[in-house]
This record gives C-alpha cells, structure tokens and sequence, in this order.
C-alpha cells in the first residue's frame, strides 16, 4: 500500500469527503469530513485489499493558544483534530486518519463538538472514545456508553484541552 | 414430623435474585486499583463493569508542560513493572521525530535491558497469577529472581523501579564493568527454575482446571478490541512488534534469531523443551496467556544472551542523550514498541519547540483490560479473578 494511491483511491470513492492528505509527514495522514468518517472506516476495514482490522488509538489534539500574542502570531485557526491510528493484522501496514473539528460546536463555548462514533466498527474505539470525551469533551453520538472513564463521573471540565484551568478545590481536596 | 420427603419439593418453591457485587477497587486480584462490578444470579456472573481512574494522573498533560527528557521518569510510572521498556518506547518514538539512529552498541545494550525487563515482568506476572489462583508459593520464587534482576539494574542506573535508564539518544550511561558476566551468570540459574515454574503451575492439575477452557477469547475478538502481547499472542494470533513493528523498532532486533510465541497447528516453537499443551486447554483461555507468557521468558534469555554476545563485540559508544532543552523538529509521529504487556504506543505533536504540543500514551493493557466484559459473560465468579489475571494489568498503564 502507498499512501498517495490511497488517497486517490479514497477521493475516487468518497469525494468531497477526503478534505486534505499530508504526505511528507513522518507518519502519512489523511484528512477526513466528520460527517463521512464511519464510512471511510468500514471501508478501510471491509476492504480486502486495505483490511484494517485493529485500531491502535483513536485520540485527539486541542489547538487553541492561551497566550494572546502567540494566538495572533498563530499559523493555524483554533480547531480539534481527532486522530485515528490503525493498522492491519494481515498486510502489516499502518495508517493515520485525521478529522478537523471546531472546539466548541456553533462556536458556543461549552457546547461539545460532535463526531460521528467509531465504536461500532472497532471495538477498541469503545473506550478510547470515552477517554476523548473525558479529556477532550468530544461528543460521540452513537456511542453504546459515553462515560467519563478515567476521571470521576462529577468533574468539571475537559483536562487536556489548552484551556483548562485546574480546580482550586474538589470535594474538600485543595486542587493548586 | 418432616412434610419433606422429596428435595426437590424445596427448590421448587426457591428464587433465585440478581444481586450487583463490588469488587475493589482493594481487592487484591485486581492487581493495583481496579474496581469491577458484578451483576450475578447466585454463582453466575452476567456483566462486568470495570471502574477505573484511581491512579489517573493525567501524564499526557504533564508531557505537554516538560521536554522529552524531563518526561523519561514519568513513563517509568506508566507501567512500574516494566519501567524499562516504558523508557525504551518514549525515547525510541522521540528518536523517530528527530530522526535519530542510535549506534550500534546502544542499540544491544537496550535489547538487554529490555528483555531483561521483560523477564523481570513477566516473572511479577507469573507469580501474582498463582496468588489470583490461591497458591502463594510461586509468588515467592518469582519475586527471588526478580530480586536479582533488580539488583543487576541497581547497578546499571541506581534504581530498582523506577530507572529512567535508556534515554532518549542512548541510556544514561554504559553498562558497568563486570556486569555482563554477572547478568550471564543469572541467566544461566534462571533456566532450569523455569522447569520448575512449569512443575509448580503449568502442568499443575489444579491450576489447569482453573484455567484452561475459561475465559476463551477468539483471534477475532482480540484483534476487535485491540489487545496485543501475550493476550493477543495467546488467541493464536501471530504478532508481535519485534518482528512486525516498524523499522526504528525492528532494527534494535536487526540479525537477532527468534520467533514469534504463537500457536501453530497445535504446537508452539520448539515446544519438545516444554511441558504439552493439556487436552482441557483451548486456544485463547487463560492457560494458553499465561503458557504465552512463560514461552517468552524462555525466548528473552536467549535474546538477552544473543545481545551479550553482540554487545560485547560492538565498538564505538552506547549512544549520546540528547540535551535537556533541545528543540524538536516540527512534525507528528506515533510508534509502538511490544512491552512485556503489549503494544505501547507513544503518539508526539510538536510545534517546533522543546516542548511536544501533544504526548499521547496508548496503553496495551487499557485495551486488553476492556475485553473484560466480554470474557466473564457468563462465567462463575470464581473465575473472574482468573480471567482479570490472566490478562496481566498493571494500573499504573492504564490510568496514566
């Protein structure tokens, strides 16, 4: 598999849907619309010639500056990105999917951004998802059990976005 | 007089309730801090629910705040039986950011190392397991050899859990004179103890009516759910990053023989040495994770013994770690190394400066943890420490 016959072959099939590649990254990503990303998933894992069976991670990355003078010097506008890295058990290869979300949905602070859920296609997204929604306050719509999972069930707040802002106290404990 | 002739005119008029059983997070199967919820009907266990995030530190935070250097002593807390290869994969994945070949003698030192881990590890996992299982005598042997193990990495690095030794760029420092003589003459008292492990647990009659047949996880479903080591390698899926990962990995183990521990038409490699697989075993239970395990003890002396050789033979230096505040180049990168419990990845956004924008641990045992409730569907409760056993989870890895 090479990756610029894979972006062809996924822009030939999907369209509009493969937004944007880049190829000259260490690790080769694709970039897809949030909208078609289950989709373009149960392709790349239907398809006997691609067969991406196992889901290494699905994660995300919070792009915002807190830092006034650095936001404006800033080459890229706010945005998520959620990642996706799989791999297939068969042809031993690997690949790297990107969706660009906005931070906040409407761009109403506190509204979480929505994507479609992966869990369905692989099972290893179940849980990885539930971390992205605890740490990154994504929303996961589909998703069997959207949970925090590994902070309490009563935080306040998404601790890896750039914004976040520890809390001086929880349930008695002093937080700073 | 009794108006009961016949017993079963008693269970006739007997309920049985559905009951929710909390397990943990103090329970001392669940290996650290997990806490499982049970919903049984009497004996029978219909759903496990796994509460985690007791040890949760937020390390992924931590790493956007310190440069990859400073972050080395974190990952020795991820997995804290296995610090070593927790400090191989971060420094490795820095290295593939930078671009950086680490000479040829570093490079043995850390296959070592880290196979030296691995046995101290898997030794921890053998040992706990016969404690889950309710035989106390295993964890004590285990736990001497991995004393020396311990010792040996005392006198590489200072420490004896927490090592930051290999860094990013090579290790700290070389390995002290005098030293490979020593870790040969442990090896070559670890090996036949092995065959005593196997006496102890793995031909074990009650061992195996403990754990063979229970908690069967098919190739499929392990590879669904992202589970990888032993686990994986237990469903009789042929994996293993040391030959399949990607290539700044797979060149530490460049001319090294070995083979993957899989099953093969009923046989693993070069099984005439070992114990035979029992009738009651099926592939994927707990008896084959755990045989999994054993086999690759096995597999690291014999590593670990092709690295002396090497190693003592390689010129030149053990490598240069990379300076505190260095800058990174721009770019992402996301690799994983096989750790004695798994895939463990490490995933690096940097912006350009010395600190990434982004560090990302992918857990191995996060996942194999969450088949869980997959595998003790139906079973006794009995077998639910079996099961969570079997599966090898350090907290540590999975809370972050």
């Amino acid at each position: 598999m090479s990756e610029p016959t894979l972006v062809d072959q996924l822009k030939q099939k999907f369209g509009a849907a493969i937004t944007g590649a880049n190829l000259e990254n260490v690790d080769p990503w694709i970039e897809v619309a949030p909208e078609s990303i289950v989709a373009v998933c149960k392709y790349l894992r239907d398809e006997p010639s691609l067969a991406f069976d196992y889901c290494n991670s699905v994660t995300a990355v919070d792009y915002v500056h807190t830092d006034e003078k650095k936001a404006a010097k800033s080459e890229w506008q706010p945005h998520l990105e959620v990642v996706y890295h799989l791999f297939s058990m068969q042809h031993k290869h690997s690949l790297v999917l990107k969706v660009m979300l906005s931070r906040w949905k409407n761009d109403e602070a506190g509204e979480l951004p929505e994507i479609d859920s992966v869990a369905h296609v692989w099972r290893t997204a179940d849980w990885h998802e539930r971390e992205c929604y605890d740490l990154f306050g994504i929303h996961f719509i589909g998703h069997p059990n959207l949970r925090r999972i590994l902070c309490p069930e009563d935080w306040v707040g998404h601790p890896l976005r750039k914004d976040y802002e520890m809390p001086l106290e929880y349930h008695g404990i002093r937080g700073r | 007089m009794s108006t009961v002739d016949d017993p079963r005119t008693i269970e006739f008029d007997v309920r049985t309730d559905e009951m929710l059983v909390n397990m943990g997070p103090q329970h001392p199967s669940t290996h650290g801090v997990l806490r499982l919820v049970l919903r049984t009907d009497g004996e029978i266990v219909s759903e496990v629910t796994p509460h985690l995030g007791y040890l949760h530190r937020c390390a992924e935070k931590i790493g956007e705040n310190l440069t990859p250097r400073q972050f080395i002593p974190y990952t020795d807390r991820m997995d804290y039986l296995a610090g070593m290869n927790m400090n191989l994969g971060w420094a490795l994945a820095i290295e593939k950011l930078m671009k950086y070949e680490p000479p040829e003698k570093g490079r043995h030192l850390r296959v070592i190392i880290s196979e030296m881990g691995r046995i101290a590890s898997h030794l921890v996992g053998m040992g706990a397991y016969g404690l889950d299982l309710g035989t106390f005598s295993p964890f004590l042997y285990a736990f001497r050899e991995r004393e020396r193990i311990l010792d040996l990495f005392e006198e590489v690095c200072g420490a004896r859990l927490t090592y930051s030794y290999i860094t990013v760029g090579g290790a700290t420092a070389d390995l002290p004179p005098g030293w490979l003589e020593k870790c040969e003459a442990f090896l070559t008292q670890l090996e036949p103890i092995i065959v005593e492990y196997h006496t102890l647990l793995t031909t074990n009659s009650i061992f195996i009516k403990r754990t063979a047949g229970i908690g069967v996880m098919s190739a499929a479903t392990a590879i669904d759910y992202g589970t990888s080591g032993p686990v994986l390698r237990g469903s009789g899926v042929d994996h293993d990053l040391r030959r399949d990962g990607e290539e700044i990995y797979t060149a530490m183990y460049d001319g090294y023989a070995f083979e993957v521990i899989v099953e093969k038409n009923g046989h693993y490699p070069k099984d005439h040495q070992y114990p035979a697989v029992p009738m009651e075993a099926i592939l994927g239970d707990c008896w084959h994770r755990f045989y999994v395990r054993m086999l690759e003890v096995m597999q690291s002396i014999d590593l670990v013994r092709q690295g002396i050789d090497r190693y003592s033979r390689a010129s030149g230096n053990y490598g240069e770690p990379m300076k505190l505040n260095q800058k990174l180049p721009k770019g992402e990168v996301y690799l994983e190394t096989e750790a004695p419990r798994g895939q463990m990845g490490f995933y690096i956004v940097s912006n350009g400066e010395a600190i990434p924008w982004r560090a990302r641990a992918r857990s191995s045992s996060f996942c194999n943890l969450s088949v869980t409730s997959e595998l003790c569907r139906d079973c006794l409760i009995a077998d639910v420490p079996a099961i969570v056993g079997s599966l090898d989870i350090v907290m540590g890895e999975i809370d972050r």
